[in-house]
């Protein structure tokens, strides 16, 4: 590379919050990646995020801690992020940056990839069909799960959605073909790392998974690499080594935050909430790395997490998420507080890939019908739990009253299910069946009369 | 002068001093020659908005000019294609880069040097003026591609080529004008994205666009060469009702803009479309439709251009004498693009960070809407249909707003009806069109008086549910009258049985207008049979219970589109359930 490596610039014009300001710079590219010396001894990694004739704006990922204007040395690196990448990559953990953190040394190939990645080409892209069994009846049955997917869970503070997230990951049955699981935690308690690292031990899968992990207490603004060091990997795992990855991010809400907290210290104009105007932007830079591609083997597919702000789904972070995700896992507080697991919200989720993945030649043929009379029935609950709270249980006509009666056991038989229970997609259905035909035939108004004949008369 | 990058904030770059780049010109931006677009000038500086990635480029690296504005190349071979935002061909780019996309790749959106066959239309000697047709070639099994003189341009035929195989960078004829200029036509020419082509005249809306949805086509109709939003939060089915009327719709051609939605949604465009058969011409769906994909992830300012690039391209179509429809999904991202581009250039914001000029924006855009009286005196329109992102689906926010100001028709998508699976979830309450007004005299000539009345009745009976189900809220429905239960009954039938499309099922995703008639004037029957009945002092328990409500409702399955003659033995059906019942109340 032309670019001198020696060139080290002495000293800052200016420090603000996690960006510095170096003058006199010549021959730096945007986005570049800049290495920062402190005090002789300490290194810290930063990224050029403007250029202005002769001074460069730069965000330092590990804090601008301890930095003055005298005691910094800066030098250009001649290109943006890079992570080392090699199939011995699996199996290991690193930090928030992708430095190693199990004390086992660096990722040595001269491979190197982008962390940016590029966006795939609409024509290269194949168009997710497999369906993926997670063994779940709310997800498998509702709102399935697809190769390919970004399908996050929305959540919020104190539900189960990383028991939800690991009980997918112990039992999502991608069939025959190696498959990989990419982790990456952003702004995570120390305890819910600790967490995962222990469910993916207990289920022998560790030596599949690679962790990326920025704990809450690490650089908040490391965390803008987190997911990016992350879905670098996965894409490497997938297209390259022809294996299936689950990327399971989490939280996507902490990560929104590095992204405002940056934003304001460069001084942007703030859109919703103090968020930047570009959120949408940057958060679809991530979720589309999620999917498959012509000709290639492996596939990525992701779970965010992130928590709704006061269980807020109009929040710019699910807001925002919800139009770039093929769908969404939303997880409800009142079913929570009824001890049901997993607090699937039925009506507020959704798998937008899920009507091409399902039926006769992936999961049954009779998936649709059943999911469609299932939603409809059960949305017909919420509108007679209302009347009840406002005319009491004793006055509601007949078919009401059985639709609060089906309404209890949906939840209790059909959402409900154990951490450790693991349902057939014949199970799924059959329970959906065997629901519905609670119901008279008047009222399931989604199915012809064929199908009534077949699923609900005769059996 | 040279000239070269000083600063570089996202896609933005600058240039110091005077210039002379003038606006919107393209030019190409740094030693990897990204594409790039003048979007001010000064005395002191030029800003540049580049359609590229701009990571890796520094200061004092050259930039290069055009001296043309930025353009897209027309002609044939549009059709079936894929574009990026500035109309590069995506399927060339991935011959070129593989499956991710690169940067600094300049290929024109049509080759070329691919061969045409083609049919002239003037002879040596003829006076031709601008607009008229001097060639013609099929571009694909349904779309005649007619080569027109360009704007400006009048004269005498000169020389001309013969018919048959010709390259399309070939020249097919010269023309001599008063003061003897030759001027050559091959079958492509430039024009600049941003610019609205030329027009005789604006004609009135007066026939109606028939999409097949049920929804739409009887309730809130839209005129060919008319304006709709489709406003809804995700997950309302935005999407999927675009991509049903991109499906149905009985224009000549579509026009289908992904501006910075899901990659995965344009490759099922892609998918699907090729296999779908268009009803009215046996062909596949995609000899009739130009895509246009900036997806999410794709660069920003490429996003803001991407509309323009669409509408360009239909309205080049508009010129030839079709009618096209262009979908524009999702408006609220290229309002968003704006707002990024605006923000990065220290504009003062003005209503949630929006520049001020949003609504001047949005308006140029939804007016290059219309049906026309082309150059060379042929019909054509160009219909936009927008979908709309709201924040937090708020609809009060700036986008769906000042949209709103400029469209025509609004169908409004409502959360819970989608969250009850109803599709379309339009919601009747909130929607409008001020088409149907217009459009009335077009379904009358079709079908008669009673068309109006059918469908007025249905629009009232609908806003009577809604003050109704303000009270069962209270009361619950057992306390209501029977007249007023009866109300619930059919509008129940109209609900489930009319509004609610299945998207999936072969019969029930496009409904020919005969059937929706039909399907209008037995409810109303019915409607009108149970009040007889009510007179007759029967309670509307037992008119319920005898289930010509639900044989009301499963019409849309069981009667085929292809013989709506079928209705009338539904209507004896549903006769003699109800003379039983009458039978058992005498």
């Amino acid at each position: 590379m032309e670019h001198d490596m020696n060139i080290e610039y002495v000293g800052l014009q200016n420090i603000n919050g996690p960006l510095i300001v170096v003058d006199g710079i010549k021959d730096v590219g945007y986005e570049e990646t800049v290495e920062i010396i402190c005090n002789e001894s300490e290194r810290r990694t930063g990224r050029v995020i403007e250029i202005n004739g002769d001074t460069a704006i730069i965000q330092v990922f590990d804090g601008t801690e301890g930095l003055s204007l005298q005691n910094t040395r800066t030098r250009f690196i001649g290109h943006s992020m890079e992570i080392s990448l090699s199939p011995n990559i699996l199996g290991r953990i690193f930090d928030g940056a992708g430095r190693p953190k199990d004390g086992l040394g660096k990722i040595l190939s001269d491979k190197r990839y982008d962390i940016n990645g590029s966006p795939i080409n609409p024509v290269a892209r194949e168009y997710p069909h497999d369906y993926i069994h997670t063994g779940i009846s709310s997800i498998d049955g509702l709102t399935t799960l697809i190769k390919g997917q970004k399908l996050p869970i929305f959540s919020g503070s104190g539900m189960l959605h990383n028991e939800l997230a690991v009980q997918i990951v112990k039992q999502a049955n991608v069939k025959g073909s190696e498959y990989g699981i990419v982790f990456a935690a952003m702004g995570v308690k120390n305890d819910v790392a600790q967490y995962f690292i222990r469910s993916f031990e207990e289920s022998g899968v560790l030596e599949r998974v690679v962790m990326f992990l920025n704990i809450a207490n690490d650089p908040i603004i490391e965390r803008i690499l987190t997911p990016r060091c992350a879905l670098t990997v996965a894409e490497y795992l997938a297209f390259e080594l022809g294996m299936d990855i689950l990327v399971i991010m989490t939280d996507m809400t902490s990560y929104a935050e590095a992204l405002r907290e940056l934003s304001s210290a460069k001084g942007e104009v703030p859109g919703r909430k103090g968020y930047p105007g570009y959120l949408y932007s940057d958060l679809a830079s991530l979720y589309e790395r999620a999917g498959k591609i012509k000709g290639r083997k492996g596939s990525v597919t992701q779970i965010p997490i992130l928590t709704m702000p006061n269980d807020d789904i109009t929040h710019p972070v699910p807001d925002l998420t919800g139009y770039i995700t093929e769908g969404q896992i939303v997880l409800d507080r009142t079913l929570a507080q009824k001890g049901l697991y997993p607090p699937v919200s039925i009506l507020m989720s959704l798998s937008r890939l899920m009507k091409d993945g399902i039926g006769e030649n992936f999961t049954r043929g009779d998936h649709f019908v059943c999911s469609n009379q299932l939603y409809s029935s059960y949305s017909r609950v919420t509108d007679a739990r209302s009347l009840a709270s406002v005319i009491g249980e004793e006055d509601l006509s007949p078919i009401d009253k059985l639709y609060l009666q089906f309404g209890k056991r949906f939840e209790e038989k059909f959402l409900n299910q154990g951490l450790y229970v693991n349902r057939t997609i014949d199970q799924t259905l059959d329970l959906g069946w065997e629901l519905l035909r609670m119901l008279p035939v008047s009222e399931l108004d989604r199915l012809g009369d064929k199908e009534i004949d077949k699923y609900i008369k005769q059996v | 002068m040279e000239l070269l990058i000083h600063s570089i904030s996202g896609p933005i770059v600058k240039i110091k001093g005077e210039t002379s780049l003038f606006m919107n010109e393209m030019v190409y931006v740094g030693n990897s020659k990204l594409i790039g677009e003048v979007s001010a000038v000064s005395s002191n500086e030029a800003i540049i908005q580049v359609f590229e990635n701009t990571t890796g480029l520094k200061t004092n690296e050259p930039v290069f000019r055009t001296e043309s504005p930025l353009f897209v190349t027309l002609g044939p071979g549009l059709i079936s294609s894929i574009f990026d935002g500035i109309c590069r061909p995506l399927d060339k780019m991935e011959a070129v880069s593989g499956s991710y996309i690169s940067r600094g790749l300049n290929i024109p959106s049509v080759d070329i040097d691919k061969q045409w066959d083609i049919t002239l239309k003037v002879k040596p000697g003829d006076k031709v003026k601008e607009g008229d047709i001097y060639a013609v070639c099929s571009e694909t099994s349904i779309i005649e591609h007619r080569f027109i003189v360009p704007e400006g341009i009048n004269g005498t035929i000169k020389s001309i080529c013969s018919n048959g195989m010709h390259a399309a960078k070939d020249i097919i004829c010269s023309i001599e004008d008063d003061k003897g200029n030759i001027q050559d036509l091959s079958m492509v020419s430039r024009w600049p994205l941003r610019k609205a082509r030329n027009v005789n005249r604006r004609l009135p809306p007066k026939v109606p666009l028939i999409t097949g949805q049920r929804v739409i086509d009887t309730l809130y109709p839209i005129a060919k060469g008319g304006t709709a939003a489709i406003p809804g939060g995700f997950g309302a089915g935005k999407t999927m009702l675009q991509h049903q009327l991109a499906k149905w719709s009985d224009a000549d051609m579509i026009v289908y803009i992904g501006c910075g939605e899901r990659g995965n949604e344009m490759t099922q465009v892609l998918e699907e479309f090729s296999e779908l058969v268009d009803p009215k011409t046996g062909k596949s769906m995609l000899e009739r439709t130009i895509l246009i994909a900036n997806t999410s992830n794709m660069p920003v300012a490429a996003r803001e251009a991407s509309i323009y690039s669409g509408v360009t391209l239909a309205e080049y179509y508009r010129d030839m004498g079709y009618h096209v429809a262009v979908m524009a999904d999702s408006t609220s991202r290229w309002a968003e693009a704006l707002r990024e581009i605006s923000g990065r250039l220290e504009e003062m914001p003005a209503e949630e960070g929006f520049p001020a000029y949003l609504p001047s924006r949005l308006s140029a855009f939804y007016e290059r809407a219309g049906l026309y009286e082309t150059l060379g005196s042929r019909i054509g329109s160009v219909t936009i249909i927008g979908a709309v992102s709201p924040q937090g689906n708020d609809f009060s926010e700036p986008v769906t707003q000042n949209t709103k100001r400029f469209i025509r028709c609004f169908w409004a998508l409502d959360k819970s009806l989608a969250y009850a699976r109803h599709y379309p979830a339009v919601n009747w309450n909130m929607s409008y069109s001020e088409y149907a007004g217009e459009l009335q005299e077009w379904f009358i000539n079709k079908f008669g008086n009673e068309y109006t009345q059918y469908r007025n009745e249905m629009i009232k009976l609908l806003a009577e549910e809604a003050s109704l189900m303000d009270i069962v809220k209270l009361i619950g429905a057992d306390l209501l009258a029977d007249e007023q239960k009866s109300v619930l009954d059919i509008t129940r039938v109209i609900r489930i049985g009319f509004l609610q499309q299945n998207a999936t099922s072969p019969i029930d995703c496009y409904v020919p207008l005969e059937k929706q008639f039909s399907m209008m004037k037995y409810t109303s029957m019915l409607y009108v049979k149970t009040k007889e009945l009510l007179k007759m002092q029967i309670p509307q328990s037992a008119i319920r219970d005898s289930g010509v409500y639900e044989l009301m409702i499963k019409a849309k399955f069981e009667i085929p589109n292809d013989n709506i003659e079928k209705f009338s033995q539904l209507w004896d059906e549903i006769k003699k359930k109800l003379d039983a019942v009458a039978e058992n109340y005498k």
